[in-house]
């Protein structure tokens, strides 16, 4: 890299200016305020931990996605977090494992991926997330997806939102049911993953399965619409075994809930979504606005994670690139009232500023021989200081 | 903007051959991609427009929202194996089969074998499933010309005919896979556009399953 070009960023690196970071700013408190008038501890897990933590009962993608380097101080591996899920897992699993049975977190902080992802290929976001542990109904599921999308509302970053409902429990009994092994499941997974109707046929006629398993497999990839999808879901997925039958209640459940509390919202079911099928194992769901293509927030139930660290408990939970949150706010010059005053000795005027700042203005010195432009200027008029709009004052 | 449907389409013999099918779903063009410079095209219906892109650009049209639908090439598809899309119909059109060809009586070198191709992904994926390391050589077009001129011992390419390749005196060789275009959906206009999706896919479907006798 030659000098001319030391100002160039890493790919899919970025920083805001100020304008975004003041926004950036202000929905970060909004968000976190909002979240703990609802009973959410915010806490605040390290940049870097040893990589083994960072990846336990993790998928495979979450350790390509991590940057890894190595501790001088213990020579062991360390990773830079690329998803703080599991880092409140561990928490919560052992931290305040004897707070309380039902525990309430909230966090939010940068996160660093190995790869690009979506349209921008951001590779730093910053990651806002809330988890509740110890509740394994759906109410717990429910809350989840009712404060995923009561902070997009008060973000002001959304106005028109869908919200997709899935179970991976669906598609794990299917295979279960039909046997299938390690290899047909991965394969079968990426082809319904893309609704690839005509490879999951092909898939389906190679497998040696019972004729009542390939019929429920390749109904899965139309199971998506409205709330009448669980209806159709519940006859054609007659025959499967009691965790898919379980799997539905539970949807309707939470269907019903969700269309009287949030009203306004198109939900979308789809049984054969299976987003983050390798570390959830119930409820998933995703927040969609019009005309993106991934989802602006997302989540599900992650039963099995804690166990690792000692302590199995259910766990739900979802989270959000705040970053990117604040670029979908509709962009508005931020009209900020500003008060200029000239450098000066007088101690009369030092408290006339701090009278001023501390009631909340801004108020900028004009350091000699040069001027920042502000709005107002602060003058001396008949022996007191006051604020005049900059540019009208005659007398002095 | 959000109640238009914008369909993705490369010019060409996609084109034509999709054109019966959206025929079926009611959906004729105004204007004729061959004489026209315009590269937003207008139906008979007012909230749906085509796009004429690239065929190699169509997954990431869709895949990004820039169109709701597209028409790609399995062969395409196949370049983007992480795509964030749905590909819920083959249109059983534009068929043909993805090929190695070479020289025919060549005595290859013993070293790693040069294959040019411009499907990268492919030819990787099948050489290290055959459990062969390859050396891959990117090119954009003309790959029949590579093992003449010594650039490459085999070519990696769709095969229709197979007249390009007698012509420049090569053969097909292994088979890859079959190629047919597939109709490619953008994961949130599935969802958020769910009923007029679902049913265009299934006039398309039906259209298909028409022309196919089956």
């Amino acid at each position: 890299m030659t000098i001319k070009e030391s100002w160039l960023l890493p790919e899919g690196i970025d920083e805001l200016m100020p304008q975004e970071a003041a926004q950036l700013e202000k929905m970060h408190r909004t968000l976190v305020d909002f979240m703990r008038s609802w009973g959410y501890q915010l806490v605040v897990p390290p940049l870097v931990e040893y990589l083994d933590s960072l990846l336990t009962g993790t998928a495979k993608t979450l350790d390509i996605q991590t940057f890894k380097l190595t501790d001088q101080m213990s020579g062991r591996m360390l990773g830079i977090r690329a998803d703080m899920t599991p880092q409140v897992a561990r928490i919560a699993a052992h931290k305040l494992r004897n707070e309380a049975d039902i525990l309430r977190l909230c966090y939010i902080g940068s996160v660093l991926h190995t790869l690009p992802t979506g349209l921008d290929g951001a590779r730093n976001p910053i990651q806002l997330g809330a988890e509740i542990y110890g509740h394994a109904g759906p109410e717990s599921d429910i809350e989840s997806i009712e404060l995923m999308v009561a902070l997009l509302n008060v973000s002001g970053a959304v106005s028109k939102m869908a919200l997709d409902i899935g179970h991976v429990g669906v598609y794990r009994g299917l295979a279960e049911f039909a046997q299938l092994t390690d290899s047909q499941e991965q394969e079968l997974f990426s082809a319904l993953q893309r609704k690839a109707s005509a490879e999951i046929n092909a898939l389906l006629q190679a497998y040696d399965i019972s004729a009542d398993a390939k019929q429920m497999l390749q109904e899965l990839s139309e199971l998506n619409g409205d709330q009448s999808v669980l209806e159709r879901a519940k006859k054609v997925l007659n025959k499967a075994p009691q965790s898919v039958q379980d799997a539905l209640t539970t949807l309707e459940q939470i269907a019903n809930a969700l269309t009287q509390r949030l009203p306004d919202i198109a939900i979308n079911f789809d049984l054969a979504e299976l987003r983050g099928y390798h570390y959830h194992t119930g409820v998933v769901f995703a927040a969609y606005k019009p005309n993106s293509s991934h989802a602006i927030a997302a989540g599900g139930r992650y039963d099995d994670i804690g166990e690792a660290f000692g302590l199995a408990q259910p766990a739900t939970g979802f989270s959000l690139d705040l970053k990117k949150l604040v670029t979908e706010l509709p962009t508005q010059k931020l009209h900020q009232e500003t008060i200029g005053v000239q450098w000066s000795e007088d101690t009369s005027l030092h408290t006339a500023v701090k009278t001023l700042r501390e009631s909340g203005k801004v108020v900028i010195y004009q350091f000699p021989g040069s001027e920042t432009p502000t709005t107002h200027t602060l003058v001396k008029l008949d022996g007191h200081w006051q604020v005049t709009e900059t540019g009208t004052q005659t007398r002095g | 903007m959000s109640d238009t449907l914008t369909l993705a389409l490369s010019k060409g013999r996609i084109f034509k051959e999709t054109l019966p099918l959206l025929a079926a779903a009611g959906i004729v063009p105004v204007d004729d991609p061959e004489t026209s410079r315009k590269l937003i095209l207008d139906t008979n219906l007012p909230d749906v427009k085509l796009i004429i892109v690239r065929a190699s650009d169509v997954p990431t049209y869709v895949e990004y929202g820039g169109a709701d639908i597209g028409v790609a090439g399995k062969d395409v598809l196949m370049e983007h194996p992480h795509a964030e899309l749905y590909e819920p119909v083959d249109l059983k059109i534009a068929r043909c089969k993805l090929m190695t060809a070479g020289k025919p009586d060549v005595e290859l070198s013993s070293g790693r074998l040069r294959v040019a191709t411009k499907f990268v992904e492919s030819t990787r994926r099948f050489y290290a499933e055959k459990g062969e390391q390859v050396e891959i050589i990117k090119l954009y077009g003309s790959m029949e010309l590579a093992p003449l001129v010594g650039l490459a011992d085999r070519i990696v390419d769709v095969v229709d005919t197979g007249n390009t390749l007698r012509a420049n005196g090569l053969i097909p060789m292994e088979h890859i896979a079959d190629i047919s275009s597939r109709l490619v959906v953008n994961k949130a206009s599935m969802k958020m556009k769910h009923k007029r999706m679902q049913s265009f896919i299934e006039h398309i479907r039906d259209a298909v399953r028409e022309q196919n006798n089956d």
